[in-house]
């Protein structure tokens, strides 16, 4: 009974998602369409979290342009999301790094995984 | 009223539109159904409708079930499990025997889909008639989710007919109207319909095209 779900659910997740975790910088290529033209956008920042698990698995990007915090949470397996890279690991001791958000400059570096 | 179909709701998922946009579903097996009777303004029965029939039936047959099937569909025809007649304007489009499917359905149309609430047992008024219940403080104890007062005095001396009060609630046939299809899966009989219906998993509903339906495909 429930496997019709699992199909339906199933056809839709990526297969060629990167292993990444909280702490990772990944780069983002989003698709957007502004004035009914479609071009993709990039947003690359900290993984503060990765939460949920199947179809509703997602995440949240954080960085800071010119000393303003943003952050943007997206759906993993959105076709709106055209590619996702890591640039670089992290090493954190936190599943959710929401502490970075009361931290600026020096102290909300991340240490580079080996 | 026209024609639709008994279904199962099987449960919700999630699928991604053209947009990219997620839409929150519901999964309904609906189909296929078998035309088990005709009725008739004209015959017996006084009124246009067509009888359909939903599943097979394997055991515990009631004698009067398989009478019933007998005479309209033949000797050694499947016995449904549940029967459900849909009033049509024009009964004499369908015949007994013929199947229907998910094929009645396009994506995009607007749908009304009817089924049986989650049963919530004896609930009290806030929770069943969304009242606001009492203070909490001033002096107030065991009284936050009364009710309150529910008459008069000596006039009328009695409480009126339908005053709210708590009760069973929940198990009732529920209507949900202009609900859009977002996907027909033909061969596996399933709809995916926008939004929630009623009834938990398993419960049988019915998807019938939407009565007023302001855009519908």
């Amino acid at each position: 009974m429930t496997t019709i779900i699992d199909d339906i659910v199933g056809q839709q997740l990526k297969s060629d998602v990167p292993e990444f975790s909280p702490g990772d910088t990944v780069r983002v290529d989003v698709k957007v369409v502004e004035s009914g033209r479609e071009r993709t956008q990039a947003f690359e920042g900290v993984v503060l979290s990765r939460r949920a698990s199947g179809i509703n698995e997602n995440f949240t990007v954080r960085r800071t342009t010119h000393g303003i915090g943003v952050e943007r949470t997206f759906l993993l397996h959105s076709p709106r999301i055209e590619s996702l890279r890591v640039v670089r690991r992290g090493r954190v001791r936190r599943a959710k790094l929401y502490y970075l958000r009361d931290r600026v400059g020096k102290a909300a570096r991340i240490k580079e995984r080996r | 009223m026209s024609i639709g179909l008994i279904g199962k709701k099987i449960g919700m998922a999630q699928v991604f539109d053209d947009e990219g946009a997620a839409v929150p579903v519901t999964v309904v097996q609906a189909g296929p159904c078998t035309v088990v009777q005709i009725k008739t303004a004209e015959g017996a029965d006084g009124y246009n409708a067509v009888q359909v029939g939903f599943g097979e039936r394997l055991k515990k047959i009631t004698s009067p079930a398989r009478g019933h099937i007998e005479k309209h569909l033949g000797d050694d025809a499947a016995i449904p499990h549940d029967l459900h007649e849909f009033r049509v304007a024009d009964p004499s489009a369908y015949a007994a025997g013929q199947t229907l499917d998910v094929g009645l359905f396009a994506e995009g149309q607007a749908v009304d889909v009817t089924g049986t609430s989650k049963g919530k047992g004896f609930a009290g008024v806030m929770r069943r008639h969304n009242f606001s219940g009492q203070q909490k403080t001033h002096g107030q104890s065991d009284r936050w989710r009364a009710p309150g007062a529910v008459g008069m005095g000596t006039t009328p001396g009695r409480v009126w007919k339908g005053q709210k009060m708590a009760g069973r609630m929940g198990q009732d046939l529920v209507t949900v109207q202009n609900l859009r299809i977002v996907r027909v899966e033909a061969e596996q009989n399933v709809l995916l319909i926008k939004g929630a219906i009623p009834g938990g998993p398993g419960s049988l509903v019915t998807v019938r095209p939407a009565v007023k339906s302001p855009g519908s495909a």
